[in-house]
């Protein structure tokens, strides 16, 4: 970050030799440090001893003898094994699929809705919160109402039986090859109505004019939104994608709420695979491996994201 | 064709659209309300119409049993004393949790933007960097150093006769909340100072306010949305959090409500009772709940503020 050293500050300490005033002059960097030295230590330095136990033989308990990349050899074995599946196979798969369809449909929903919410409309004061409250629950309560909603005894199939269509079958929540499907629509229920938001605060930002000029020139409403309005949301496209897919690949709770890692484990997302393995299974440093796998993924979509921003922000 | 007969259809085709506009949110709306709508009254029926009726009906004959059942009978694992005990758990953590993380972030914003060093945005950007990591990458550390402090506790109990709350499971959830929240609250607070007047500080300087004056007599007074917004966001993101509480806090009397509320739905002991488990998750979800009904707008603001960062 060649901009930082530019950066000029904004107020310039007067210089002066006596003790007190020299740690009153740094006293700023002094309130700042205790912080800054937590993250250091708390988030990056446990990053490289979970990198370091990756490379050990740790079990049940931590060792620290090196014993190289055993983990991940096997989880790059693993990756292959899908007859029958190996636990890493079905989460990398499920991630596959609820990252895909998480991302794509609250994309969708989100600038559908928000579309929809655009056109003037009354009542826009009632409707926001209902789309949006899902965001202010735990998923361990999204989890309970949706498992309870999908439950085939129970919930939607039940109704429907009593309304008299005696032949709806729903069991994805019990069915190992379609409960992801089930983590997906809980998923988008939660955060489709924050998609929604933060494209409705786009929608609001455009100027005016230009769709008057458009208007003029004679484009329907679809060429108006098609060839003007969406290109000018790509800024919002970028930050919902980004908070949408730290997201997929941070969730966790909504897998053990919603079916308990699923029959045999088919719903876990690796997040479910390196909590089971560290803590259940006394396989440490495959459960570390694969903490480092989700963080580098995570780090590829952040990380340039981030750079560009802050980059901007300093010039 | 005649003007009058052009802007006729024109007005019918405009008609059509709105009600379709209103049809597809209210149906929406409908669908987002669902969930909610069913934990709420399945929560006031009895087992018997659960059984027999519809999920989507008004409960026949309401009943608060299963509210005072979740609250104060029923079976956490093998303790069946409700839920009570672990919603105050919750509350001992968030409060504390939010207040210093709150300060803490304030601190660091004011600091990131009106006493800029050379080397502030890579400051900042390495501690934004931590709002994003999977925790996973971080759990077991932090599993190791807090048994350590449980150790540490212990033998301050042997020697000193007590722990002053080295190992207490709630002291331990404050501090792992407090150090991964740092990032956010930081965040907040440097962009909300990033766009107040330098002028103002540096006048304040002129006439000799030291650095702590400064903070506490004009930066905290105007403040107080962002303040909100932090609180708010750190609020609901801690009282909602389940896998350091599941990590650190999974057993016993300490579990947060989160964990407590997994645990009462999963306990296969003798027959479900659906009413209680709706019952203790909305008691699970009525903080965070609340929160957002009497403050929504800030809600959002700081959703919106995490989403767009730098």
């Amino acid at each position: 970050m060649s901009s930082v050293a530019t950066t000029e500050p904004i107020l310039t300490p007067a210089k002066s030799t006596p003790i007190r005033t020299r740690l009153q002059n740094a006293l700023p960097q002094i309130v700042l440090a205790p912080s800054f030295a937590i993250t250091l230590v708390f988030v990056y330095g446990f990053i490289a001893w979970t990198a370091y136990l990756s490379f050990t033989n740790s079990k049940t308990f931590p060792s620290y003898a090196l014993t190289g990349t055993r983990a991940y050899e096997r989880l790059w074995r693993w990756t292959f094994e899908n007859d029958p599946p190996s636990s890493w196979y079905t989460s990398i798969t499920n991630m596959g699929i609820f990252g895909v369809l998480y991302v794509g449909i609250c994309l969708a929903l989100g600038l559908f809705l928000a579309i929809l919410m655009d056109q003037k409309i009354r009542g826009e004061g009632v409707l926001r919160p209902i789309f949006l409250y899902p965001l202010a629950l735990s998923f361990i309560v999204t989890g309970v109402a949706w498992k309870w909603f999908l439950d085939p005894g129970l919930g939607l199939e039940q109704t429907l039986h009593h309304f008299g269509w005696t032949s709806f079958h729903f069991d994805w929540i019990k069915n190992k090859d379609y409960v992801i499907y089930t983590v997906v629509i809980a998923g988008v229920w939660q955060a489709s109505g924050f998609v929604m938001a933060m494209f409705l605060a786009g929608l609001r930002g455009i100027d005016s004019e230009i769709m008057k000029a458009a208007q003029i020139d004679g484009a329907t409403t679809g060429q108006l939104y098609r060839r003007i309005i969406i290109p000018l949301l790509r800024p919002v496209f970028l930050s919902a994608f980004i908070v949408l897919a730290h997201m997929a690949i941070k969730s966790y709770d909504l897998v053990v709420a919603l079916t308990s890692g699923g029959p045999g484990g088919s719903a876990w997302l690796p997040s479910n695979f390196m909590y089971e393995y560290t803590f259940k299974r006394n396989e440490m440093a495959v459960g570390s491996a694969s903490a480092i796998i989700m963080l580098m993924t995570i780090s590829a979509i952040i990380v340039p994201y981030l750079y560009s921003e802050l980059k901007e922000k300093a010039r | 064709m005649s003007a009058a007969t052009l802007s006729a259809s024109g007005n019918q085709n405009r008609w059509i659209g709105r009600v379709a506009i209103y049809g597809l949110l209210i149906l929406f709306a409908i669908l987002y309300l669902m969930p909610l709508f069913v934990m709420l009254v399945t929560s006031f029926k009895t087992m018997d119409e659960i059984q027999n009726g519809n999920m989507l009906s008004l409960p026949q004959a309401p009943t608060l049993d299963p509210w005072f059942k979740a609250w104060g009978e029923t079976c956490v694992g093998l303790t069946c004393a409700g839920i009570k005990g672990y919603f105050w758990n919750s509350l001992k953590m968030v409060v504390p949790a939010v207040a210093i993380s709150t300060i803490l972030g304030a601190l660091n914003g004011y600091v990131l933007t009106k006493w800029r060093f050379p080397g502030h945005t890579l400051v900042f950007g390495l501690m934004l960097f931590a709002c994003f990591i999977p925790f996973q990458s971080v759990l077991l550390p932090m599993a190791t150093i807090l048994g350590s402090l449980g150790r540490f506790g212990m033998a301050l109990q042997d020697q000193i006769g007590m722990t002053l709350g080295f190992g207490n499971p709630t002291v331990n959830l404050v501090i792992v909340h407090v150090i991964y929240g740092l990032g956010f609250t930081t965040l907040f607070f440097r962009n909300y100072y990033e766009a107040f007047p330098n002028e103002l500080v540096r006048a304040a300087q002129v006439d000799g306010a030291s650095f702590f004056q400064i903070f506490r007599r004009i930066m905290l007074p105007n403040s107080l949305p962002i303040i909100v917004v932090t609180v708010i966001y750190q609020f609901t993101n801690i009282w909602n959090d389940f896998l350091f509480a599941s990590a650190y806090a999974g057993s016993g009397e300490s579990m947060p409500m989160t964990v407590a509320l997994n645990n009462v739905v999963n306990t296969s002991t003798g027959v479900v009772e659906y009413n209680v488990n709706m019952a203790a998750a909305m008691i699970a979800a009525m903080p965070t709940l609340l929160v957002y009904i009497v403050a929504g707008r800030y809600f959002v603001r700081g959703l919106m503020a995490g989403a767009v960062k730098g």
